[in-house]
């Protein structure tokens, strides 16, 4: 019996993928905001995933959550309350197409996972109840 | 477990390998977003002729993938779940033989009453 179990690895994927959809969240949630200098600006976030091994099974972990290196927008808008003194403003460089394709694989994958947990959940009950 | 049990024939060795089976296809679907992630699968025929005790960890292959993906990972959603579904059904069939081998068992132990 090796460290993983089926729950395991599909337990962790699922955290994993929540992670995703939460950094999804985040870059839509600030797909339209808009900041007064480039480095105060929002940048877009992206988790990094990587598979732990563990007795010829594998899950998924998310090893860090990275920052996006597009540069944010430069908007000239003189009239915004947060333009500097060249009126300019810097506005996150979110691609929301991008994150609503994430978005929709993100829920594929989380589904699929249920998927395997559940049928794992009824083979186990049904090996428990073996020459009953 | 040998590969000749005398009560359930190769059945409970089928079961177990189905259970790692069903492990690393588990594993296949987790790492589906995994960059550089290669999925492996057991080959089942070589792994129940190896009556070595672990038959499973040495018939692990990599799967081929049908088209590969740019960041290396070769997992396949639909063919994965494909053969999630065929494993879980082969695991109760297996089940149904270990069913139907324990019932035979109490039948005759208890003299067909």
């Amino acid at each position: 019996m090796s460290g993983l179990s089926v729950f395991d690895i599909a337990g962790r994927a699922m955290a994993a993928q929540i992670v995703r959809l939460n950094t999804v969240a985040s870059n839509l949630a600030n797909a339209g905001s808009v900041a007064g200098s480039e480095a105060s600006a929002y940048r877009p976030l992206k988790p990094v995933f990587a598979s732990r091994y563990e007795g010829g099974l594998a899950t998924v972990d998310v090893e860090r959550i990275a920052t996006g290196t597009a540069a944010p927008e430069r908007r000239h808008d003189p009239a915004h309350p947060l333009a500097d003194a060249n009126g300019d403003v810097w506005a996150a460089n979110v691609d929301v197409n991008q994150e609503i394709v994430e978005m929709t694989e993100t829920a594929r994958q989380y589904a699929n996972n249920i998927e395997v947990m559940a049928t794992a959940k009824t083979l186990i009950l049904d090996t428990l109840r073996l020459g009953r | 477990m040998t590969a000749t049990d005398p009560l359930f024939g190769i059945h409970a060795r089928a079961l177990e390998l189905r259970q790692q089976r069903l492990g690393l296809l588990a594993s296949n679907i987790a790492n589906a977003a995994t960059p550089g992630f290669k999925a492996r699968d057991i080959d089942f025929r070589a792994a129940m002729a190896s009556s070595q005790e672990n038959g499973a960890a040495e018939s692990t292959k990599y799967r081929v993938p049908v088209q590969s993906s740019l960041d290396g990972n070769s997992v396949e959603l639909s063919v994965e779940q494909a053969q999630f579904a065929e494993n879980a059904v082969q695991y109760r069939t297996t089940l149904a033989f270990l069913n139907g081998r324990v019932a035979g068992i109490m039948a005759a132990l208890k003299g067909g009453e």
